[in-house]
């Protein structure tokens, strides 16, 4: 794998917008999953999103995508409400959803639909250490294959954000080692990561601010070089020490 | 009965020496199925993606309205291209009646319902597993549509398939559009009809049997085809 | 898309097969005729004489007559003459002229349930079949066929309304088919001589009643009407109708033999020279 092949995008080179979620609450099915939340994320670096199970992660992510409406309050990038963000953004879910073709056709698809570069799909293979698999059904990768294809064909929408759902999730090391190298080199070319994750080790590796979610609130959001020393809540204190949050 | 045995031993000497009579009558049923198999698709699989991905008020409606059309009777289908076409209808003046392109016309009206509801029903499947990634990628409904067909293709197979066997398989409106003209609209179907109507019941099933042989070969090409796609998706590992 | 452009080549390609040739005709005829095999010998003949193709759409004469209304023929040869003297009186066709004849049979189960075998006059065997209640399958559809036999039986003073469904069996289908379904059931049946004699499935069945002159069969021939029908192509259809009530086509349906038998007796009135 090499480090940097795949062009430099301009757009992430632009300054990424700040997310604001204002008062956010989200109900699904008569359940509040997230409620008066509030948050304002920075345009630089990796914000890893953690927090115990069933805490509304995943929902919070879809809400920053757009793909789904809060209930009440606003969730914005610099101000423009975040459905209408969602192309210039890019989410990979935690269970990648593959097209039925080869891995090249894949990366193709997304080239072709956002009228990108054709040209540049073997750049983006080769980043993720796929080249040599272009022609392989997409479906019949590896777990932490798929995942690097996802990652790859997200890149090729020349993203300002990156949104990833648990992208290691019961992934072999090397997998794990391949995945967070493609993503600090996305976020060392300027696009603004968000990265949902249970590992606490990943969080420190990767993260520059954390945002801690408890039963569907901001519990914490501070600095990574603050948060994994001296944690402020006492819910995040039990989290990094390993004891079970609910 | 000794029909039985007669037809089979009729049906293997006309599989394997064919007159020209039978050839060209087995050659017209294939041009005119096929075709109107062919057409069924272009109209019933852009039609079933479109149903499977769009939501609006009366889809529920036009999903039962489709799906009663798959069991139209083929001889009232014949019966309304023969009053369209006809010298005294009002498309008359194509005079189409009596040719093998009123056949494919009928066919292909009674089978696009098929296609369309079939594929509807698998390519809704598959755009449930596809719909939060494809909206993620902000594509429009014509990439979808056609990222659908595309990736379904194996399935669609199946139901383009079960149109063909429908259109080679009907009498009743090929019967009454080509009125079973000698050298011009006779196809298996018609020909069974009026060897059976002749008496000749032994030959009427005999041409059955060729009819299901030549069902049974267009069925393991495509599985052939099939298996070889597949294959080669795998060897090019 | 590759696979439109594909579908299109295949369409044109085999368009120009789907067109009919330049001088060709469609001749709206019955069943019983088509299926008597007398049009495979006489239209070579007539193709090899005018190199006019002439395609047969065999139906009911009842469906004949409505499909040449519409306009969807050029020639009309059937046997119902009062429904083809209507048509022609309508303004479908320009002339009816007397073609030929055959005649109609009674053909039964061997073991003769009603006892008419052998009878040659045939409103007594009729009269007797109805008062036995003895099956009968009768056709049913209006063709020309059932038209005489509906005749028959009115002559015969057999009110066959009361016996529907019961003896008196309507099949509502083509004769072939009415055969197939009168030997299934063990039923009498009236079919034109040709059809039997070609027919491929007699089983036991054996001719019952035959040689009434009652049960003569006229058919006619009528060029569609080009006034009411411009689709029509005119001279070809009057070519056709010209040759078969020529001495050359008269000559011609005499000479059709199956088995040994004569099927069809041409009485078209002399031609003036």
């Amino acid at each position: 794998m090499r480090d940097m092949t795949f062009p430099a995008n301009k757009s992430a080179q632009q300054t990424a917008p700040a997310l604001r979620m204002r008062d956010v609450r989200l109900s699904l099915g008569g359940r509040h999953v997230l409620d008066s939340l509030n948050l304002c994320i920075d345009t630089h670096g990796v914000t890893a999103l953690m927090g115990p199970n069933g805490t509304g992660k995943t929902q919070a992510l879809r809400l920053m995508h757009g793909l789904i409406r809060p209930t009440a309050g606003t969730v914005t990038w610099n101000d423009t409400p975040a459905e209408a963000k969602t192309s210039t953004q890019a989410l990979v879910f935690q269970k990648p959803v593959l097209l039925r073709r080869s891995v090249a056709a894949n990366i193709d698809f997304v080239l072709k639909a956002r009228r990108g570069d054709r040209s540049r799909r073997d750049a983006l293979l080769d980043h993720v250490g796929l080249l040599d698999k272009a022609r392989q059904p997409a479906r019949a990768l590896s777990g932490g294959e798929a995942q690097r294809l996802a990652l790859a064909r997200a890149l090729a929408l020349d993203p300002q954000v990156l949104l990833l759902d648990e992208p290691t999730a019961s992934l072999d090391p090397g997998s794990v080692l391949a995945i967070e190298r493609i993503i600090t080199q996305a976020a060392h070319q300027g696009v603004k990561v968000i990265l949902v994750t249970h590992d606490v080790g990943q969080a420190r590796r990767l993260a520059d601010d954390v945002v801690f979610l408890h039963r569907g609130r901001v519990a914490e959001h501070s600095p990574a070089h603050q948060f994994f020393p001296r944690p402020q809540s006492a819910v995040a204190r039990d989290f990094i020490n390993g004891r079970i949050v609910v | 009965m000794q029909d039985f045995g007669d037809a089979f031993g009729l049906a293997f000497g006309l599989v394997l020496n064919p007159s020209a009579d039978l050839i060209e009558i087995v050659g017209l049923s294939l041009r005119v199925s096929l075709s109107a198999c062919l057409l069924a698709c272009l109209i019933g699989l852009p039609l079933g993606a479109l149903l499977a991905i769009t939501r609006f008020p009366g889809r529920g409606a036009a999903l039962v309205v489709v799906n009663a059309l798959m069991g139209l009777p083929p001889v009232v289908v014949g019966l309304l291209v023969y009053l369209a076409l006809s010298r005294a209808g009002p498309l008359g003046f194509l005079g189409l009646l009596y040719t093998p392109t009123a056949m494919i016309v009928a066919q292909t009206i009674l089978i696009a319902p098929i296609v369309a509801a079939l594929s509807r029903q698998v390519l809704e499947t598959l755009h449930d597993e596809y719909a939060e990634q494809f909206r993620s990628l902000c594509l429009t409904r014509w990439q979808i549509m056609q990222a659908l067909l595309w990736d379904g293709r194996m399935a669609l197979i199946t139901v383009a398939l079960a149109g063909f066997g429908r259109a080679v398989a009907e009498v009743g409106a090929v019967m009454i559009v080509g009125g079973n003209i000698d050298h011009l609209t006779r196809v298996m179907t018609t020909a069974i009809a009026l060897e059976t109507s002749k008496g000749e019941l032994a030959l009427a099933l005999a041409l059955g049997l060729v009819l299901m042989i030549i069902a049974l070969g267009v069925n393991a090409l495509v599985q052939g085809l099939r298996m070889r796609g597949a294959a080669q998706e795998v060897a090019h590992a | 898309m590759k696979l439109t452009k594909l579908t299109l080549a295949a369409l044109l390609a085999t368009a120009p097969m789907y067109a009919l040739a330049d001088e060709s005709i469609i001749v709206q005829s019955t069943t019983s005729t088509a299926n008597s095999g007398l049009y495979d010998y006489l239209l070579p003949i007539f193709t090899e004489a005018t190199d006019i193709t002439v395609n047969v759409v065999a139906v009911g004469t009842g469906q004949a007559i409505k499909n040449a209304a519409n306009c969807d023929g050029d020639v009309l040869l059937v046997h119902a003459k009062p429904a083809e003297e209507k048509f022609v009186a309508d303004g479908g066709g320009t002339t009816r002229t007397d073609l030929m004849y055959n005649d109609f049979i009674i053909v039964g189960p061997a073991d003769d349930p009603a006892g008419v075998a052998g009878m040659t006059d045939v409103e007594p065997a009729m009269a007797t079949i109805a008062e036995q209640g003895a099956l009968f399958a009768s056709r049913g559809d209006d063709s020309g066929t059932h038209k005489k036999e509906v005749a028959l039986w009115k002559a015969a003073g057999v009110d066959t309304a009361s016996g529907s469904g019961d003896w008196y069996r309507e099949t509502g289908s083509g004769m072939g088919a009415t055969l197939n379904a009168g030997l299934g059931m063990g039923a009498y049946v009236m079919t034109d001589r040709a059809t039997w004699i070609n027919f491929g499935n007699k089983q036991d069945y054996q001719i019952a009643v035959q040689g009434d002159e009652a049960m003569f069969n006229q058919y006619g021939v009528i060029p569609v009407n080009p006034e009411k029908c411009p689709s029509v192509n005119v001279e070809a259809a009057q070519t056709f109708n010209d040759w078969l009530i020529s001495d050359e086509g008269q000559e011609a349906i005499a000479a059709y033999m199956v088995d040994g038998q004569q099927l069809f007796f041409p009485n078209a009135p002399e031609q003036g020279s």
